[in-house]
């Protein structure tokens, strides 16, 4: 078989069970493209020892006829997940030289399974960004370059995690969703992202950027393999006060290609004024494809929609500046140089000031003056009053009998790197408008590539699944995602 | 509200990040124009509504209340930038 990169996970797993190949050339052929891709940026740690190892266990494990779905599956993780002597920073420059002496449970629950790990993906530090630019690696670069030439975002903050899986150096990435950052690289980069039900997966391990918000998914080639991979990243876990006492289910089992008598509720406060034309005509267009595939699409209201924004960049950084009092130059990562006399006042205030990059002392900063003395019913309380209304819209559309909600994933297509204004971080907030609404109400969310807009790059579209139903968004996903047929790639350049 | 640069200073201060005087005026627009962003939350009504703090009712787990973890003092100090006897060493606290 040749480019056994390029597969899916469900190809391979395939091909694997009936001995067509072997987890060690899976293993080789992502070795060898990623090893030719450090024009994307997207790997920033490489374990191909580690993979090596692993893959000729899988490949015993196969043999002896134990395997599960993820055996042998080659897979990318996020930088923000512990693994075991494995650097981990986070991308942040305060983590350099960190080696976690523990295993985040949702790498542990892959290796359990028998999944590869090829090495750690690029991201925007802590996870705050929108472009993979605020990175202590560099930049990731899109895999999509049309010929203009332009190097453009492969979205953030898991822009390493879509960047591979859009590239084939992966079969699949682990990644984390904040308020976005599954879903709008995904859709920047022409693959599934799935971010799940808050407290379907762990956060044990996961560095935090807001615990209330977090949660991690998959980014795929394709809704089966979400369906695959959330099935082995998901766990009841003890370690995790906040996972929930649900059991998994079979979410592959869940793709029935049956959607007949579903309700779509179309969200009329979406219409926001800067939607691309292009991405309001594929969203028209997408909910007939839903239409035509049996289910029933109706218009719903979301009133204080146009609220979850502010909300959220009041109670992310409020979250952030507390988690992240932790990088103190004591316990882990970087120190900063002190000089003689210097107290340990200054090593707090020089190891923070070197260690973490300019949005993340933004966030820090912003979140401190939110929840300072004062302030903090101001801002803090009523962004969080404001996310209790939030949740009640959905939880009034999801009462009135709609069973997802359909929307685009990003305003608009990707854009070219280093375009962002620095002097106004608002207008790169107003990337997440679409995707935040739901981290706030901790609902599951899957972005589904659907079309390329006129210059060529593609665009994604988004379902807003009731809590816990995954298994159900998932085959409504899939609906989509045959109807719209999306096959293009990224032409090779790197 | 506008934030005025002594109120950033003692906002960098509180977050224990050093920010030199002379970035000062930059910190303090970029903060006013996340807060002034922000701000369209006060069209809101919000009386009556409890705060959220948590996206499903959930009881926090309880387990007995014994040992389960502990005797991994290497392991705790192995990230440490400067740990000496047992312990992590910082720059004197007290005079």
């Amino acid at each position: 078989m040749s480019d056994l990169n390029k597969l899916t996970i469900a190809e391979a797993r395939d091909a694997l069970a009936k001995g067509e190949t072997t987890s060690v050339e899976l293993t080789e052929a992502c070795i060898t493209a990623i090893d030719a891709s450090g024009a994307l940026n997207a790997f920033v740690h490489n374990t191909p020892e580690k993979a090596r190892g692993m893959a000729a266990a899988a490949d015993a494990r196969i043999k002896a006829g134990n395997a599960q779905p993820m055996t042998g599956i080659p897979v990318g993780v996020k930088d923000l997940f512990c693994v075991k002597d494995v650097p981990s920073q986070s991308a942040s420059r305060i983590l350099e030289g960190f080696l976690p002496q523990y295993e985040s449970t949702v790498t542990q629950n892959l290796w359990d399974q028998g999944a590869v790990m090829l090495g750690k993906l690029n991201q925007d530090e802590f996870g705050m960004g929108s472009s993979t630019e605020n990175s202590t690696y560099g930049a990731t670069v899109s895999p999509w370059k049309l010929e203009d030439g332009v190097a453009r975002t492969s979205g953030g903050s898991s822009g390493g995690s879509a960047a591979a899986v859009a590239a084939d150096l992966c079969l699949g990435a682990t990644a984390t969703d904040t308020g976005g950052s599954i879903r709008q690289p995904a859709a920047f980069t022409g693959t599934v992202g799935l971010r799940p039900t808050y407290g379907r997966v762990s956060r044990w391990g996961v560095i935090a950027y807001a615990s209330s918000l977090d949660q991690a998914g998959p980014i795929t080639k394709t809704v089966r393999d979400a369906a695959i991979m959330l099935g082995a990243m998901a766990s009841v876990d003890p370690k995790d006060s906040t996972s929930a006492e649900r059991p998994v289910p079979d979410y592959e089992a869940a793709l029935t290609g049956d959607i007949r008598g579903k309700k779509i509720g179309i969200p009329r406060e979406y219409r926001i004024d800067g939607l691309s034309d292009e991405i309001d005509a594929l969203w028209s267009k997408t909910a007939e494809m839903l239409r035509d595939a049996g289910a029933e699409v109706v218009d719903i209201s979301l009133p204080h929609a146009k609220y979850a924004l502010p909300a959220y960049y009041v109670i992310a950084p409020a979250e952030a500046s507390s988690n992240l009092a932790r990088y103190d130059g004591v316990r882990y990562g970087r120190r900063a140089k002190l000089g003689a006399g210097d107290g340990v006042v200054e090593m707090y205030e020089r190891t923070r000031a070197e260690g973490f990059g300019p949005e993340v002392k933004r966030r820090i900063m912003v979140g401190t003056y939110v929840l300072s003395a004062g302030f903090y019913d101001a801002y803090y309380n009523r962004a969080r009053k404001v996310r209790a209304l939030i949740k009640r819209d959905f939880d009034q559309a999801y009462a009135s009998g709609i069973d997802a909600i359909l929307a685009p994933t990003t305003p608009s297509a990707a854009f070219a790197l280093g375009s962002a204004d620095s002097s106004n971080p608002v207008e790169m907030y107003l990337n997440d408008v679409f995707t935040v609404t739901l981290n706030l109400a901790g609902l599951p969310g899957i972005s589904v590539p659907v079309g390329l807009n006129g210059q060529g790059l593609p665009l994604g579209m988004q379902l807003i699944g009731r809590p816990w139903d995954e298994g159900g968004l998932l085959n409504l996903a899939q609906a989509l995602e045959t109807a719209a047929g999306f096959t293009a790639k990224p032409p090779r350049w790197w | 509200m506008a934030i005025t640069q002594d109120e950033a200073r003692k906002v960098a201060h509180l977050a224990r990040i050093a920010v030199d005087d002379a970035d000062l005026p930059a910190l303090a627009q970029e903060l006013n124009g996340i807060l002034h962003f922000m701000e369209q939350l006060n069209e809101v009504d919000v009386d009556g509504i409890e705060p959220m703090t948590g996206v499903e009712p959930m009881r926090l787990k309880r387990r007995e209340d014994v040992v389960t973890d502990g005797e991994q003092q290497d392991l705790v100090l192995k990230n440490a930038p400067d740990a000496r006897e047992g312990f992590f060493a910082v720059p004197k606290v007290v005079e």
